[in-house]
């Protein structure tokens, strides 16, 4: 009996989601007695693979197969599959990622086992009783479930585990393969088309944010939001009035309807706080509202407010920033 | 071509949420039920595609009588007939049992829906109606066109980018925007649809495989520190010092 961690590669290292499953699996396992091991896939260099042991992994399991390194549900599904019977694996656990979703769906009906998505705890594990916490209500509450089947699967919710880093630990590296054919990967995307994020910083996983809304009062003036957040290493979002207008596209777009961050900072500059953009923020860690109406209901989810035009208090923060010892 | 649209009746997205029975329960009172917004994008861009190539669009809820007149809307927005099987949605593996038995009776082109419920927000469903069918599931999906009679052409978002995928039918997607302009009922479709057929079925004998047992609500912040828009930059020293975000 094992718990299993799924982790995502891109460019050669591990992804920081992953890294994050990869702790919440090794804690599980801890608490049940047993040992964590991954199955990686992808994009990933050995030595990263090896470094899991970092985050308290003792096994990692690699499938080389080049095909893999795109996102392809069918051929993925089979080699979790296939390290889980290898590992006898009770707990499998994934990054609350599309690919990382998607792929635990799939295997909760193959291995006929219980699934919970965007899991914000470690599990209460009690006598026969295993219980996750989940956010539902699009973030504005959490549920506890308990798993009943055999075998549970978790998808993490990111940004909501510290990562552990023993330094010095690594994790053994196996070869694994699951004698995949070409009919696995009939559904190969056709064309993969990643974001220019030279520079930048992927919204789903960055740790600050800095997000504009209406109160911008234009595309022109996005730069300062740009500057902001490369100050800050953030990655820049906005409201939803401001993509369905056009004025940034739609994969910027956090809210009930968009993608949903829990950064440890977001900053929210014009941008009134209804009830469906705090939904998509408010498990941020601090929240830092600029808007000039003092009535703003985002105040009242703010740790920090400032009233005042976001075009003229922008640049101050920007200046204050560049001032910050890095 | 006949598409199956799979619609969720979620409290409206403004609903403030709270729980009753010592947290066991989610409180119905005075919350607005409406179709969940996502499966809005997959119910118009089923229409859309009807009213190109010709076909139908089924609308399928799992979940008790209080649904119907959300699936009349759906009627009303231009849907054909309608299906509910008559359980309480009780987690993604039961309600994508109860959706796959009524699709391998009806033998549908397309299965398509929301990628994720607002209230429940599981991302989920999709990929197990794929999985149990053996058909492909392409999620989420913000772009749906047909190739040719038999290839759909999706665009679907992954983390930092975007894959272009051709699935042959049949198929299951579920929909995010910018996939349409999800579209309002008129008078005349809201007539029509008092007509259209909405068929009761009861549930297959499928068990949940999780169990939902207390509901919390996020901490409340304990209150926001106000700083002079002339000493703005003072925040960003107090994100380091005082809140070490920094």
């Amino acid at each position: 009996m094992s718990v299993l961690v799924f982790v995502e590669g891109l460019n050669g290292e591990i992804k920081k989601s992953s890294l994050e499953a990869a702790t919440y699996g090794s804690q599980v396992a801890q608490a049940m007695g047993t040992s964590a091991t991954a199955v990686a896939i992808g994009d990933v260099n050995e030595d990263a693979l090896s470094r899991l042991g970092e985050q308290g992994i003792s096994k990692v399991l690699y499938d080389a197969d080049d095909r893999l390194k795109q996102f392809v549900a069918d051929a993925y599904v089979k080699v979790i599959a296939k390290a889980a019977q290898q590992e006898n694996a009770k707990v499998l656990v994934f990054s609350n990622s599309n690919i990382g979703a998607a792929v635990g769906s799939k295997l909760a009906v193959r291995l006929n086992g219980s699934l919970a998505t965007n899991v914000t705890e470690l599990p209460k594990i009690d006598g026969g009783n295993f219980t996750v916490t989940r956010g539902v209500f699009s973030g504005k509450a959490f549920a506890d479930v308990n798993l009943t089947s055999d075998v549970k699967i978790i998808a993490v919710k990111k940004n909501s585990t510290d990562i552990i880093s023993n330094a010095g630990s690594t994790a053994t590296v196996e070869k694994l393969s699951a004698d995949l054919a070409d009919a696995d990967f009939a559904s190969a995307p056709k064309e993969t088309v990643m974001q220019d994020t030279s520079g930048g910083v992927l919204l789903q996983e960055a740790e600050i944010v800095v997000s504009g809304g209406r109160g911008m009062k234009g595309p022109e003036n996005w730069h300062l939001i740009e500057e902001l957040a490369k100050e800050l290493g953030a990655a820049t979002a906005c409201s939803k009035p401001v993509s369905d207008i056009g004025w940034r596209p739609h994969h910027e777009h956090v809210g009930q309807t968009g993608i949903t961050v829990s950064p440890n900072l977001y900053i929210a500059a014009g941008i009134s706080g209804a009830i469906q953009h705090l939904a998509g923020v408010n498990s941020s860690k601090v929240i830092v509202v600029i808007n000039k109406d003092p009535e703003a209901p985002f105040f009242k989810a703010a740790d920090y407010g400032i009233v005042g035009d976001a075009l003229e208090v922008l640049p101050k923060l920007i200046e204050a920033a560049k001032a910050l010892d890095k | 071509m006949k598409i199956l649209v799979c619609i969720s009746n979620v409290p409206d997205t403004t609903s403030k949420i709270n729980f009753t029975g010592d947290n066991k329960n989610f409180d119905k009172n005075g919350v607005q039920y409406v179709i969940n917004p996502w499966d809005e994008y997959a119910l118009t861009r089923a229409i859309e595609l009807k009213e190109a190539k010709g076909g139908s669009v089924t609308v399928l809820n799992v979940g008790e009588a209080d649904a119907e007149p959300n699936i009349r809307k759906a009627l009303a927005i231009g849907a054909d007939d309608a299906i509910r099987v008559n359980a309480h949605p009780k987690d993604a593996y039961f309600v994508a049992q109860q959706i796959t038995a009524v699709a391998k009776e009806g033998g549908y082109d397309m299965i398509l829906m929301g990628k994720e419920s607002i209230d429940y927000n599981g991302f989920q469903v999709h990929n197990m109606v794929g999985e149990m069918m053996g058909i492909p599931s392409v999620t989420p999906a913000f772009k749906l066109d047909m190739v040719d009679d038999s290839t759909a052409r999706l665009e679907r978002e992954i983390e930092g980018g975007k894959e272009v995928v051709e699935v042959k039918l049949p198929f299951v997607a579920s929909a995010q925007q910018p996939m349409c302009e999800p579209r309002i009922p008129n008078m005349r479709g809201i007539m029509t649809a008092r007509t259209k057929p909405l068929k009761v079925v009861e549930p297959t004998g499928a068990e949940a495989k999780s169990e939902y047992v207390n509901y919390s609500k996020p901490e409340k912040k304990s209150g926001v520190k106000m700083i002079d828009a002339e000493n703005a930059g003072e925040v960003i020293k107090l994100l380091r010092n005082e809140a070490k975000v920094l």
